[in-house]
């Protein structure tokens, strides 16, 4: 097993929110999603996922709908709102910034002080 | 827009919970469900993939239970899930919950009281138009309220600062009304009276000062809402009647309205008549004697704008030139302000120690009750660690078990705070109708209002919370893993805790109060059997009022006469007779004398401040008063002969210098009148069973006529048999006099030893509630240190231990802690026993019956504290306990 990294505070919301800006998909799916696009480097509880899923549905930023999986289990499907999008975009933009600050914080040498 | 569709989440969740939780048990089965098919394809078995899938989860019940709190209105939910688990819990410990709420209810209601008598007295401003502008005028630095009639006419002429003043005195009566004769209590006013407070009537009209024309020119009556309700039945017809008030005819002006009782918190009038009428009232009128204090207050409202010390000023410059133009009657007329509604600072201001005092000892009980509760709930915690341990290990969060546990601490104050707050509403109403004082219209009207209810609830809540958070430590520090492997076991500490200490304050506390409380019992015990300078034993006390039946002080003497012959003759009384006020009666008269050879009779130049006593030939027999020498008074002593007095010993030795051969000296009234000495009386009590010996003299009725009259009958017969043939005796004589008649012991109950009955009640009271205190107290330590050992306690059984040692262990800690605290309780109750010294008589605390019966009463505390602890301890068996834990 590859190492695995525990995920910062706040930041499953927005691996939620951007597996699902590629298309609805249901709570497992959303989970396989975020292992494939992080390459499975992040370490998440498949239960912690629900109450995350629920508090952006109540956020008004997904919705959800009951559907049939790929191999005709009922699931319920979760797709952005259009607030969701918003959000997604804005969160994603201040990630960027912050992560380019961290990095470049923490690659500056000595010299460059 | 959101906040409404969040109430309607929160409803509809909150309403369909079965629904929600339904689909979201499906929603997490089908992500296990897809979890283990993916296993399944990768080459597990069907089985195994459901178990890997469940594993991968986590925990379930955990994950919902943070979904459902995800979706809002959880908390309401989770409320009432959590009261109704506490409720059940509550109900399957009955001994538990009725312990606590006993307690909770006890320290309440015990706030809530002395609130509301706090909120009645003091704190509620009394119930007249503009309150905060209304003073009360106090003369000189002693803070004397009574003024005299001219001094007040002065004041209210020439001062330029209170928009205008009034004066009243208070004074007994007999009303007649046509179909009975009641005494009564009346209040004589200045005609302004009603003006000056601002109190519209609610039925007819009030007398203004424009009905004043000169002596027994108003005989009018205004009567109270509460008088006119109970004795003319709410008949508005009363307006214009005619009734006879001390057999002088009086008209029924009107009626105040209901809120209004006069400008006194603890006393309401019977009625209100205008004080130029007080010659009809009392038989006699002061009201041109500038040397006669006999207004009990003077008060108005200042002007607009102006401060009390400017009025202060005011009046002091009235009081210098009044002192200048009357240096016989006036001294020291410097002025305070004061409030109207508590007669003064001498007795308000006792009175707003007092019940401060009892307000912080109110605090302190409903502070060590929440320290009792706190360990009763730590047993408690304790004793469910392992089901706290189980519910955490199935993935309960401990917040919510903290919750768990405030919301079994908020019922049991909510419970513990309605009844608090029932018993105290219904001891307020019973303080407002009680009568404290058969012959004084002495009335507490404390009845609750919104204020009082708030604090208490208030109370209740704030102490659920304290006493809720003492267990929360111990929730929060326990493992789980830990208390299901090895049982709650626990070391316990040696060292001292906090809540030890508290606990010994507490039970040193009660030991203050019961060795108080016992104190002051011995002190009553006593104090009724001490010398007072007459016997009130096998006397019997006849008051009545002559003036009531229309005999002026002129006509009194000779009435007092037949009244004495008339009861002398009764077969079995061994004497009777007259004085004007009994000894210890609600303080006594007091007159200025001086020596024989003094010419200056100004206030400063006086020998001695004597208590007063008008008393007839055959007193002295008829109260047991010794006479030391010299001889008594006999109708010859009248006003054909030469003044004459009996003094005591006291008076002898401050006037004359000793007592020795002080019979046949004289000495002067501030007339100038020379008063020879006739005989010397034992010195006794006259104002207050605790003062210092003072100087008393008596004057002979026919000399000194007054109207007051009490009978003082000797005689071992019955008293009620006694009674009887007196009343009708009396009766005989003059039916129109009304009289009441009391033992003398009886007497001396309601007026002289009422202080000290009263400090004794309440002492008592508190020391019930001490004890109380410290039974839950103790009972939840020892509880605690029992269930926190109890496998300790389990094996040294099953090791043979005795049942003593058993005991020892169990209850050792709770034994020790007792002792301390009732050492601590017994050493503070001697010293604070000091300051009983002053109201209760003798109050020693050294006295052996006090000592070992406070040992006894802790004891006993101790005993019913630790009994079912110890019952619990003695009854372990070691199989059942070793098997379960």
């Amino acid at each position: 097993m590859p190492d695995q990294a525990q995920l910062l505070p706040g930041t499953l919301d927005l691996l939620i929110l951007k597996a699902v800006s590629l298309g609805p998909l249901h709570g497992y799916g959303i989970l396989l999603r975020i292992g494939q696009i992080s390459g499975s480097a992040l370490l998440i509880e498949q239960g912690a996922l629900y109450p995350a899923l629920f508090r952006l549905v109540r956020q008004g930023l997904m919705k959800a709908s009951w559907g049939t999986s790929d191999n005709n289990r009922k699931a319920k499907f979760y797709e952005l709102t259009a607030a969701g999008r918003k959000r997604f975009r804005e969160e994603t933009e201040g990630w960027n910034r912050l992560a380019a600050a961290m990095t470049t914080a923490l690659g500056a040498q000595a010299e460059e002080v | 827009m959101k906040t409404l569709a969040w109430f309607r989440s929160v409803a509809a969740k909150f309403f369909h919970r079965a629904e929600t939780s339904a689909a979201m048990d499906e929603e997490l089965r089908a992500h296990i469900q897809l979890r283990a098919d993916d296993l399944e394809r990768s080459g597990l078995t069907h089985a195994e993939a459901e178990r890997r899938a469940h594993i991968e989860f986590g925990g379930y019940e955990k994950f919902k239970e943070q979904t459902h709190e995800a979706l809002g209105g959880n908390f309401i939910e989770t409320f009432v899930q959590d009261v109704r688990f506490s409720l059940r819990v509550l109900r399957k410990s009955p001994g538990f919950t009725f312990a606590a709420v006993a307690t909770l209810t006890l320290a309440i209601s015990a706030n809530a009281v002395v609130f509301g008598v706090l909120n009645a007295m003091i704190l509620r401003p009394l119930n007249v138009p503009e309150p905060n502008s209304l003073y009360a005028i106090e003369r000189g630095g002693y803070h004397d309220i009574s003024q005299s009639y001219p001094d007040y006419r002065d004041l209210r002429d020439r001062n330029r600062t209170f928009e205008d003043l009034a004066a009243y005195d208070l004074a007994p009566a007999g009303l007649d009304t046509g179909k009975e004769i009641t005494g009564a209590w009346i209040q004589e006013t200045t005609g302004n009276y009603f003006d000056v407070l601002r109190i519209q009537p609610y039925l007819g009209r009030f007398f203004h000062s424009s009905d004043e024309h000169g002596p027994n020119s108003a005989p009018y009556i205004v009567l109270p809402w509460a008088y006119w309700h109970t004795h003319f039945q709410d008949d508005p017809g009363v307006v214009g009647r005619v009734v006879q008030l001390n057999k002088h005819p009086f008209t029924i002006l009107g009626v105040a309205p209901q809120g209004f009782r006069g400008n006194l918190q603890f006393l309401s009038p019977d009625f209100w008549v205008p004080i130029v009428n007080q010659e009809q009232v009392e038989g006699v009128s002061v009201l041109n004697e500038r040397g006669h204090r006999s207004l009990l207050m003077v008060l108005g409202h200042l002007k607009p704008g102006v401060t009390p010390a400017q009025a202060v000023a005011d009046l002091n410059t009235i009081g210098a030139s009044l002192e200048k133009s009357y240096p016989k009657d006036d001294g020291w007329m410097t002025f305070s302000l004061t409030r109207p509604g508590l007669a003064g600072d001498w007795f308000g201001k006792p009175l707003k120690a007092f019940l401060t005092g009892m307000m912080l000892l109110a605090g302190l009980i409903l502070l060590a009750a929440c320290a009792n509760l706190g360990s009763l709930f730590a047993a408690r915690a304790a004793d469910r660690s392992r089901e706290v341990a189980l519910r955490l290990a199935l993935g309960s969060s401990r917040r919510r078990i903290v919750r768990q546990v405030f919301t079994e601490a908020g019922l049991i104050s909510l419970f513990g705070g309605i009844l608090g707050l029932a018993v105290s509403v219904a001891l307020l109403r019973a303080l407002s109708m009680w009568q404290p004082m058969e012959t004084a219209p002495i009335r507490v009207p404390v009845d609750p209002d919104a204020k009082v209810y708030a604090v208490a609830l208030l109370l209740a809540v704030a102490s659920g919370l304290l006493f809720g958070a003492v267990p929360v430590r111990q929730v929060l520090r326990t493992n789980p893993y830990e208390i299901v492997k090895s049982g709650s076991a626990g070391r316990i500490g040696r060292r001292i805790t906090v809540r030890d200490l508290l606990l010994v304050v507490q039970i040193a506390i009660c030991a203050v109060l019961i060795t108080s409380s016992m104190v002051a019992v011995r002190g009553l015990v006593k104090s009724l059997h001490s010398n007072f300078g007459f016997e009130p034993r096998n006397a019997i006390l006849v008051d009545s009022d002559l003036s009531m039946a229309g005999y002026g002080s002129d006509r009194a003497a000779a009435m007092q006469k037949r009244l004495i012959d008339t009861v002398d003759a009764i077969p079995g009384v061994q004497s009777a007779g007259v004085v004007d006020r009994p000894q210890l009666h609600y303080g006594a008269n007091t007159v200025t004398v001086y020596a024989d050879k003094a010419t200056d009779f100004r206030p400063a130049n006086k020998a001695a401040d004597a208590m007063t006593y008008k008393v007839s030939p055959g007193y002295f027999e008829a109260a047991g008063t010794t006479l030391l020498a010299g001889r008594a008074f006999t109708w010859h002593d009248d006003k054909n002969s030469p003044p004459v007095a009996v003094v005591n010993r006291e008076f002898a030795r401050k006037v004359l210098g000793s007592a020795d051969n002080a019979v046949g000296g004289y000495f002067k009234r501030a007339d100038g009148t020379r008063i020879q000495i006739i005989g010397i009386a034992e010195d006794g009590k006259y104002a207050s069973l605790t003062e210092d010996p003072q100087p008393a003299m008596f004057l002979p009725t026919p000399q000194s006529p007054t109207s007051q009259t009490t009978l003082i009958v000797r005689s071992s017969r019955d008293p009620q048999q006694l009674t009887a043939a007196i009343t009708h005796a009396v009766r005989d004589l003059d039916a129109g006099l009304p009289i009441t008649i009391h033992t003398w012991t009886q007497e001396l109950n309601d007026a002289a030893l009422f202080a000290s009955r009263m400090a004794t009640m309440a002492l008592g009271v508190l020391g019930l509630m001490g004890a109380m205190l410290s039974v839950t107290g103790i009972f939840g330590m020892a509880a605690y240190s029992v269930s926190k050992r109890l496998r300790e306690l389990g094996i040294r059984i099953a090791l043979g231990a005795q049942r003593s040692e058993v005991l020892q262990a169990a209850l050792g800690r709770a034994v020790k802690l007792l002792v301390l605290g009732s050492v601590a309780g017994l050493i503070l109750g001697m010293l604070a026993n000091r300051v009983l010294a002053y109201i209760v008589y003798q109050a020693s605390p050294r006295d052996p019956i006090v000592l070992s019966g406070v040992v006894l009463a802790m004891a006993l505390l101790g005993l019913v504290a630790t009994w079912i602890p110890a019952q619990r301890a003695l009854s372990l068996d070691p199989l059942v306990l070793l098997r379960e834990e």
